[in-house]
């Protein structure tokens, strides 16, 4: 049932493939700077270690995903979506603090964020729903969708709370309608209902963040507030990216995160501490690759076979994005500071298998993009 | 449709790209110098390593004040905001507003660590170590501070350190000092700052986001100040800080042959100890409010009558002019008519018939009266003038004041009246407009007793500066030496409570009248009169000369002679004991003598 068809060789999407591995083992060998030692002495701490053994098992993981037909995924999709949210209620109930914030399950010594699943599930779920519906959206279907696909989900994230991933999910909850096609009259309704409501959404939403949430959106709007305060994450990344020059300080040679001015150097603000060492040629090349990552993704998209495929193929890669654009964005200090990885680059291995997830079912799109290629 | 969604997202991603890489081009290329110079200010500290200062000695090589290590604790002021502040204020046993107000001065610099508490105990100390890691960027400080190991004596000619003012900071020289830096606010101290303070090292330190120095990058040693050795004599102030027995007043011992300061002390002093340590307002307020003036230094700034002791000055004008010679004989009963006014003797009964010797040895006023008549008040002022009244002796000690010295010019400009004999008459026993201060009258008898050189007073132990030779007969010298020695050794002089076994001491009293209160009876001290005291010794060589001067002291010959025989005792005990101790003590009195035929030549 399972056996593995040639074709599937034949057909798999090699350049995505190679895209994220090379990310990663880029992200690795940075991950490996940013958290050496000061003065070279002492234990080097094992995140590169422990990163090396969830890129080997997202890499599994990934064919495991190749190998299944993405169709499977429909049938289940409620399922899928269902088990989602559930998690997402039980992190609120068993979830673990960390950094103000509960977005952790322990299951025995692994820990893991079920919003890095969740986001995935969301896509898969919400494309199916999407898929199922032949025509364009009507209002009826319009409202049920902004309540099961949007409101619940958010309520569940922003309680957690994790600004980055209720970000994530407004912008993939956009993103799928107007792929999935909408009438010019509601894509006006829900701008207007928008618009009307910021004042109000903006007051729960800001009464809703806590306070570290809130220190760095004002940080965002004036980071010279405060140097050593509230605007100190900005500030000491736009210092780590402005000294790496043209080329660089050179491998092994930034100063900013082994010496802990950076705060978050391994993960949120990896790219600070490559841009540091790299240089502006090395960011721009790093930027490019990424580049391509997601015009493959937009790319598989008119490929797919069937809308389902299109629709996954459009919200990964616009997952993917978003993130990206969030993360880079924030370091170069022109957008406030929200904790989202880069994607495949950042240390963090929930995050990491979770991409390498979506991004097999993204190849898994690709390579059956021929019509019946299972009868 | 979808080909054209697909084709506008990926121009969208293309245009957001571009974006990104403008900005990357801003931050990495348009600003690069920036923030690299950001990112070293990041990584390197700059710490001054402070020069430990130069020791001050007296004449024998006796330590006078010693460098104590003084420790504070500062907080890096990234740090600031993320203290606990409850916590911080029980470890430091500080008053939580306290802390927070320096925390958040205006004007702290951002490069600068924050001075949280100085002057900490060992035991705080090592409170403050164990809980350091509680505490992001807190850390203990080294400074150098300084302990004045007599305390209160000598305390005016020492002086202390004390903080450098914002005035201060922006003057020439200090403008690289620290904000918090320690420097000369008085003294000797402050005179020769500059000499003493050396030069701060800097160490260029690589430091993590903690505040923790992880290595040196480049070091510059301090260069340690100056030495200096004054020419005081720690033990001469010993003895007169005890002499005075409370009383308020000053001597100022001089070297005749050099103007080498032996001893420069003001009553009641303070303690030089609470300066350097960080002074309070209470304090501080207490000093100044303190009635006896404890920060006065009365050497210097005290300008009274010189009474009595200016007989010398008169005598020795009226011998070098030539109106009286040492047997001229004048007969006093008591005082002299002038008009309708009568000028008392002292000794109501009068003296008899005096000649210039017991003149001096009784202080018979009205002797001298008939000599100032003779001379004139122009002739007075011209020798007062010379032998070192009326202006700054040059003494390198701030806040010098002029004295007095009347003549008719004066009298005219500023009072509007024409002189009368009247006035000669009272200037010539040095009361009235005449007034000196303590250091002007010692040099006054250091002048004469060196045979009419005049030097400059200075601090420096084998320093002289010849101001000028005041031509002075033989005789004129000699007569006085031996008139002043009967002062004290014969048994009708008025001092003889200065008579010491150990040397032969010559000198004159003085008391400068309190006017008004006077009344029979016990007289209520702060309207007692002033006392005063020249002395010298030994007669035949003189090697040091003073003045003392008693505040309210009453008689001159009761109280301050007393307090001139301790200090020129414990002078020569002093030597005796060092020429006992020192075999070089030799060659130093070869070298000196080579100096004072230097000076006598130039």
């Amino acid at each position: 049932m399972f056996k593995i068809d040639k074709r599937l060789f034949k057909n798999f999407d090699w350049i995505t493939f190679s895209v994220i591995v090379l990310l990663s083992i880029i992200g690795i060998i940075t991950i490996y700077s940013a958290t050496r030692p000061p003065l070279g002495t002492g234990a080097h701490p094992d995140f590169y270690l422990k990163q090396i053994l969830w890129l080997l098992i997202s890499v599994a993981a990934l064919f495991v995903v190749v190998t299944f037909d993405y169709a499977w995924l429909q049938r289940f999709s409620y399922l899928l979506y269902s088990i989602g949210l559930v998690l997402l209620v039980v992190v609120l109930i068993a979830g673990k603090t960390s950094m103000g914030a509960q977005r952790w399950i322990s299951l025995g010594p692994l820990a893991f964020q079920p919003s890095e699943f969740f986001r995935v599930l969301f896509i898969v779920g919400f494309s199916s729903y999407l898929a199922g519906i032949g025509k364009n959206l009507d209002y009826k279907i319009s409202l049920r969708s902004l309540f099961i696909f949007a409101i619940i989900p958010l309520a569940l994230v922003v309680k957690q709370p994790d600004l980055g991933t209720a970000i994530l999910l407004m912008s993939l909850f956009v993103t799928l309608i107007i792929a999935k096609g909408v009438s010019r009259k509601i894509v006006a309704l829900v701008l207007i209902i928008g618009l009307i409501s910021i004042p109000f959404v903006g007051h729960i939403f800001w009464e809703g963040l806590k306070d570290y949430q809130k220190s760095r959106l004002i940080a965002f709007m004036d980071p010279e507030v405060d140097p050593a305060g509230i605007g100190y994450h900005i500030n000491q990344s736009k210092i780590s990216i402005g000294s790496g020059g043209v080329f660089g300080k050179g491998y092994l040679k930034g100063t900013q995160g082994p010496l802990r001015f950076l705060p978050e150097k391994h993960t949120d603000f990896i790219f600070s501490v490559f841009a540091e060492e790299w240089g502006f040629v090395g960011s721009i090349l790093l930027l490019g690759i990424y580049l391509i990552l997601f015009l493959r993704g937009l790319d598989t998209a008119t490929r797919a076979k069937d809308e389902f495929g299109r629709l996954l193929a459009v919200g990964i890669t616009a997952m993917f994005f978003v993130y990206f654009l969030v993360n880079i964005g924030m370091t170069l200090g022109m957008m406030p500071v929200v904790g989202v990885p880069l994607p495949f680059f950042s240390y963090g291995g929930t995050s990491l298998l979770s991409n390498f997830i979506a991004a097999g079912i993204l190849i898994s799109v690709r390579t059956r993009r021929f019509e019946l290629f299972y009868p | 449709m979808l080909q054209k969604k697909i084709r506008i997202s990926s121009l969208i991603i293309v245009g957001i790209f571009l974006i990104l890489c403008f900005r990357l081009w801003q931050l990495q290329i348009l600003d690069d110098h920036k923030y690299k110079a950001l990112s070293e200010e990041n990584r390197l500290r700059i710490v001054k390593t402070p020069a430990p200062r130069g020791i001050i000695y007296d004449r024998n090589m006796t330590p006078l004040v010693k460098n104590i290590p003084f420790f504070s604790v500062s907080i890096i002021y990234d740090n600031r905001r993320q203290l606990d502040t409850d916590a911080l204020s029980l470890l430091l046993g500080m008053k939580k507003q306290d802390i927070e107000e320096k925390l958040h001065r205006k004007d702290n610099s951002p490069f600068v660590p924050i001075k949280l508490k100085q002057g900490l105990s060992f035991e705080e100390i090592a409170r403050i170590e164990s809980r350091r890691s509680d505490f992001l960027g807190l850390f203990v400080e080294t400074d150098v501070g300084r302990e004045y190991l007599f305390g209160k004596v000598g305390a005016h000619l020492i002086g202390y350190l004390g903080k450098v003012t914002q005035s201060q900071l922006n003057s020439n020289g200090l403008r690289n000092l620290p904000p918090d830096a320690l420097i000369g606010q008085w003294g000797v101290e402050a005179v020769f700052d500059s000499e003493l303070r050396g030069i701060p090292g800097e160490k260029i330190i690589e430091v993590d986001a903690l505040g923790r120095e992880l290595r040196m990058i480049q070091e510059r040693k301090p260069v340690i100040g100056k030495d200096i050795n004054l020419s005081i004599d720690i033990n001469i102030h010993k003895a007169v800080e005890d002499a005075f027995r409370g009383k308020a007043g000053a001597l100022v011992a001089i070297k005749p042959g050099t103007g080498e300061i032996l001893a420069l002390e003001s009553l009641p002093s303070f303690d030089p100890n609470i300066f350097p340590r960080g002074i309070t307002y209470n304090e501080w307020k207490s000093l100044m409010e303190d009635k006896k003036k404890p920060m006065l230094n009365r050497a210097l700034q005290s300008q009274y009558p010189p009474g009595s002791t200016f007989k010398v000055i008169t005598a020795v004008a009226g011998l070098e002019e030539g109106v009286i010679k040492p047997d001229t004989k004048v007969t006093c009963t008591g005082g002299i008519n002038y008009g309708k006014w009568t000028f008392g003797c002292w000794k109501k009964g009068g003296h008899g018939t005096v000649d210039l010797h017991r003149a001096i040895v009784e202080s018979c006023d009205v002797y001298f009266y008939e000599v100032g008549k003779r001379l004139g008040i122009d002739r007075i002022h011209k020798y007062a003038t010379l032998l070192g009244l009326g202006r700054e002796t040059g003494i390198d000690l701030a806040k010098e004041k002029n004295g007095l010295i009347p003549n008719t010019e004066w009298k005219k400009e500023k009072k509007g009246l024409a002189w009368y004999l009247g006035d000669t008459f009272i200037s010539s026993i040095g009361q009235g407009y005449v007034s000196a201060t303590p250091i002007q009258m010692a040099i006054v008898m250091s002048t004469i007793t060196s045979g009419g050189h005049k030097y400059k007073p200075t601090l420096i132990k084998g320093d002289s500066e010849l101001l000028e030779t005041v031509s002075l007969k033989k005789e004129t010298i000699e007569f006085m030496k031996e008139a002043l020695s009967g002062v004290v050794n014969k048994p009708n002089g008025t001092a003889q409570r200065a008579k010491s076994s150990l040397v032969v001491i010559g000198g004159k009293t003085g008391t400068s009248q309190v006017v008004g209160g006077k009344k029979k009876g016990a007289v209520a001290e702060r309207f007692m009169d002033h006392a005063w005291f020249l002395a010298f010794a030994p007669v035949d060589n003189p090697e040091i000369a003073l003045s003392v001067f008693v505040e309210h002291g009453g008689g001159g010959g009761a109280v301050a002679s007393p307090i001139a025989k301790r200090a020129i005792e414990a002078y020569f005990l002093s030597k005796r004991q060092n020429l006992a101790d020192r075999g070089d003590a030799v060659r130093g009195t070869v070298d000196t003598s080579k100096k004072e035929q230097k000076i006598i030549v130039h």
